[in-house]
This record gives C-alpha cells, structure tokens and sequence, in this order.
C-alpha cells in the first residue's frame, strides 16, 4: 500500500489547472502549425498565424490563452493499491479554487437556475477510474463552452448503421459554423449506453491530436469524416479554407443489441489539457 | 518558445478604423474585410443583456448611451497587477441574439462577437444600419494587449459579465455582416459550393 498525502494532490491539481490556461501542449501546437504550413485560404493563413502568435504571448506573459478559462474537468486513474491520507474530492475541489483564483483565472461556473456565479470556478467536473497499480493519474481539461456547447448526444436506431453515424456526426458539426472557434477536434463517443458515450466522446479529445484509433475500422472511419468536414471549405472561424477540423477521435463500446448511442463533443483549437502522474 | 517565422505581418496594411464609427467608416466596411480597430467601445454579454432589457422592461434608463457604439461581446480573465487587463477574445454571438434587436432600435451601431446572428438579428441590423464584427476567438493573450484601458461602468456584481468601457488600438476584427445586407459566413459557403460546381 502506498501513501499519498491529499495536500500533494490539491497543491498538483493548481499547478495543472494554471499550466493549462497558458501553455498549450505540443500535440495542440504542433496541429496548428501544421494546418498553417498547408493552409490556402489567405485569411485563414492569417488567422492560423495569429493563432500562434497567441499561444506564445500567452505562454510568455503569462495571459491565458482564452478569456474563458473553462469548466474544469478532472479524470482521474487511481491505482488500487493507493491509500490517501486526507480527502480527495475536497483536495480536487481546493485545487482548482486555488488554481483559479492564484492564477487569474476567469471564474465561469453558475448555478443553472439563478445564473449566480460560484465565484470559484468549483464544483469541477470529476471522473475517477480505479486501476491496477500504485500511480495516480490526474489529467486537467479546462472545457469553454464555445465548442462545449456545439456539443450533441443522439440515439440513432441500429438501421442507421455506420453510414447513419458518419452522416450525423458531419452535419453536426459542418451545422456548428464558427460557433466552436474552427480549426476544432471533434470527439465522437459511439456506443455504450446513454451516459457512457457522451463521457467516450469527452475522453477521446484526451487522446494526443491526430493519433488514431487502434482500431482499423474506426481509423478509417475518423479519417473519412475528416477529410468531409475538411472538404466543405469553412476552415478557421469559418473564414474559408481547408481546415476546418484538426483530428476527429472516435472511441467506442459495445450497446445493447437495440440501441445506437452516438455522442459528439466539440473542443475548440484553444485545446488545453494537461497531466500529472503522481 | 517561437513557433513564428515572423511576427504576423498583415496587421501593418489594415485599414484603419475609429471607434466609434463614423457613418461614412459604417458604410465603407465590406463583408469578409479585415479591419483594425482604435478607439473606444462597450463590452456585454450575457447577463449584462438580461439586465440591460431588464432595465428596458421597467422603463429605466441604461447606464451608458448605446447609440452610434460598438457592443463587443467579451467576458474577460482578471488582470494581472500591473496589467489593464486579462484575456480577452470574443465570446459566440447567437446567445445575445434574443436581445440584439431591441439594443439596435435604440441606435446600437454595431456589435463584434463570433459565429453567425439569426435571421431576425440580420434584419433588424439592415432595418437600423448596423454592422456586425467577429473578433478572433481563442486569441484573447493577443486581443489583451490590443487594449488599453478598461474602465467598469456598471453590473460590478456580475463580475466578467459586467459592463465595461474599452480603450482599443490596432484591434484586428472581420466585417460579417455589412450595410448592404451582405454576410461573410454565406459568402464562404456560397463560393465553395461554386467551386464545386
């Protein structure tokens, strides 16, 4: 059995959720630098430009890359064989109010009903797994809702089939314009039951930018819709060019034999993620 | 890090705009222009909308004079100590869409956000000569330093959704929708599916 202390745990939950709003990660960057090497589109070009000019100012004055620092989502892998001296979910909680307040972070969570803002960005969104092992594994999405709200979960009949799923997915997104702030990475969640394919959805944009599905089939799958929401020619912000998405990542999970869950969860270019293993 | 081969250098031949806008400025803006931006404008969105038609609704006055202004839609990071403000790029337009029309019967000139306006906020821009803007979502480091003074001007309270007035140089924004009733988002799609063809 090993120790860790919930201080530990919260004081790594501020740090993730401060690194985020200003550093973006490589895969993110690498994406857009790419998508600004092939872009045709002159605006666009321009646009995928400033993009990066952003991230550095942000990194370098310490700015957040986007005003809307997000909802924090929280997914944990907490190995069996750990014990935790204190209490987790108020040591996640505590991080995350630390971490937006220290951090100049922009507080965005209200209570649905009044509109009345927490004032500390709590309660963050939290997902445990259990897993073998003696590591725990905290990975920080802080989610804006631009694109969180271009968000979709549909239960299509089975007959729908796989051409009933690519269909939905890309007019779903090629309907979403410039709302989610294009270039994005559409997450698809397909399969499960209800609730288990919005969270597949939301944990394929966990996966590195671009890297696909282990499996064949849905590899190719990602790709075709890909290259059909790239096809259309919105590009960034809608601007015109050919890339309007960066990576589409599918997971699934096998459904009941009636049933044809199908979730799409949007993220933005601003895609900021990071992770600590402890 | 340096990701840049340069810094982006389209923003040295912008046209150059003031704020607020001129009448002959409002009618020389083309859909799908990149424009820059100088001088001073207003900033709202959503519970700033709510209370400002709240206001409206009980024959009130609004605190500040909207007519001929410019009505950005942000919702900004705290500033730093030392720095005028936090991050601070657009936020999705269409949320304000219910209340855009009763702001532009009071003389509203124009409003920036991103993402397209609904049929009635196109309407109602053509029926009252408005224009609408997009700003550059996900740029707000680089919108930050594009502003130089921020001043509150009423719902303290609702913290990053209170109304503030902006003092703004070179802020770079495309021209959606123009008096002519044109959109830029409609004439992306339209040359595309022409090319198409």
């Amino acid at each position: 059995m090993r120790e860790i202390d919930s201080n530990e745990i919260c004081q790594a939950v501020r740090d993730l959720a401060i690194a985020a709003a200003h550093d973006l990660e490589p895969d993110i960057l690498d994406a857009l630098l790419a998508a600004r090497d092939r872009e045709t589109g002159e605006l666009a070009g321009n646009i995928l430009d400033l993009l990066l000019t952003n991230a550095d100012i942000a990194s370098r004055e310490r700015i957040p890359v986007c005003q809307d620092t997000g909802t924090g989502i929280l997914f944990l892998e907490l190995g069996q064989e750990i014990h935790i001296r204190g209490d987790l979910n108020e040591a996640l909680q505590e991080g995350v109010r630390l971490g937006y307040e220290e951090g100049y972070l922009r507080k965005s969570v209200c209570d649905p009903l009044t509109r009345k803002n927490t004032g500390t960005n709590t309660p963050a969104v939290v997902h445990m797994e259990m897993v073998v092992g003696d590591r725990l594994t905290i990975r920080f999405l802080p989610k804006g809702c631009g694109s969180e709200n271009m968000s979709s979960l549909v239960m299509l009949p089975p007959s729908a089939g796989t051409e009933g799923v690519v269909r939905h997915v890309i007019d779903r997104v090629l309907a979403a314009g410039s709302n989610p702030c294009p270039p994005m990475i559409v997450g698809v969640g397909l399969g499960g039951s209800f609730e288990k394919a919005a969270l597949l959805a939301k944990k394929a944009l966990l996966r590195p930018v671009g890297e696909k599905s282990d499996r064949e089939d849905v590899a190719a799958l990602e790709e075709r819709m890909l290259r059909e929401i790239n096809a259309k020619g919105q590009g960034a912000h809608g601007f015109g060019g050919i890339t309007t998405a960066l990576a589409v990542h599918m997971e699934t999970f096998p459904c009941h034999i009636a049933s044809l869950p199908v979730a799409i969860n949007i993220q933005c270019h601003a895609h900021r993620h990071k992770e600590i293993v402890l | 890090m340096s990701l840049l081969r340069s810094e982006p250098a389209f923003f040295d031949n912008l046209p150059e705009v003031r704020l607020p806008f001129t009448s002959e400025a409002l009618a020389s803006l083309k859909a799908g222009q990149l424009v820059s931006l100088s001088g001073t404008l207003y900033t709202g969105r959503d519970q700033t909308h709510r209370r400002l038609c709240a206001l409206l609704d009980e024959g009130k006055e609004l605190p500040v004079d909207l007519k001929g202004q410019l009505l950005y839609y942000v919702g900004p990071s705290p500033a730093r100590p030392g720095r005028v403000i936090g991050a601070a790029g657009p936020t999705t337009s269409y949320r304000m869409d219910s209340y855009t029309p009763r702001l532009l019967a009071l003389g509203l000139a124009a409003t920036m956000g991103k993402g397209a306006r609904s049929a009635e906020v196109r309407q109602a821009m053509l029926a009252h000569g408005a224009v609408y803007l997009a700003a550059i979502g996900g740029a707000g480091a680089f919108l930050s330093r594009c502003i130089k003074k921020s001043e509150l001007v009423a719902f303290a309270d609702a913290g990053p959704e209170a109304l503030f007035r902006f003092e703004v140089e070179n802020f770079p924004a495309v021209v959606i929708n123009d008096l002519a009733g044109r959109d830029y988002y409609e004439l992306v799609a339209a040359a595309q599916k022409k090319g198409e063809g």
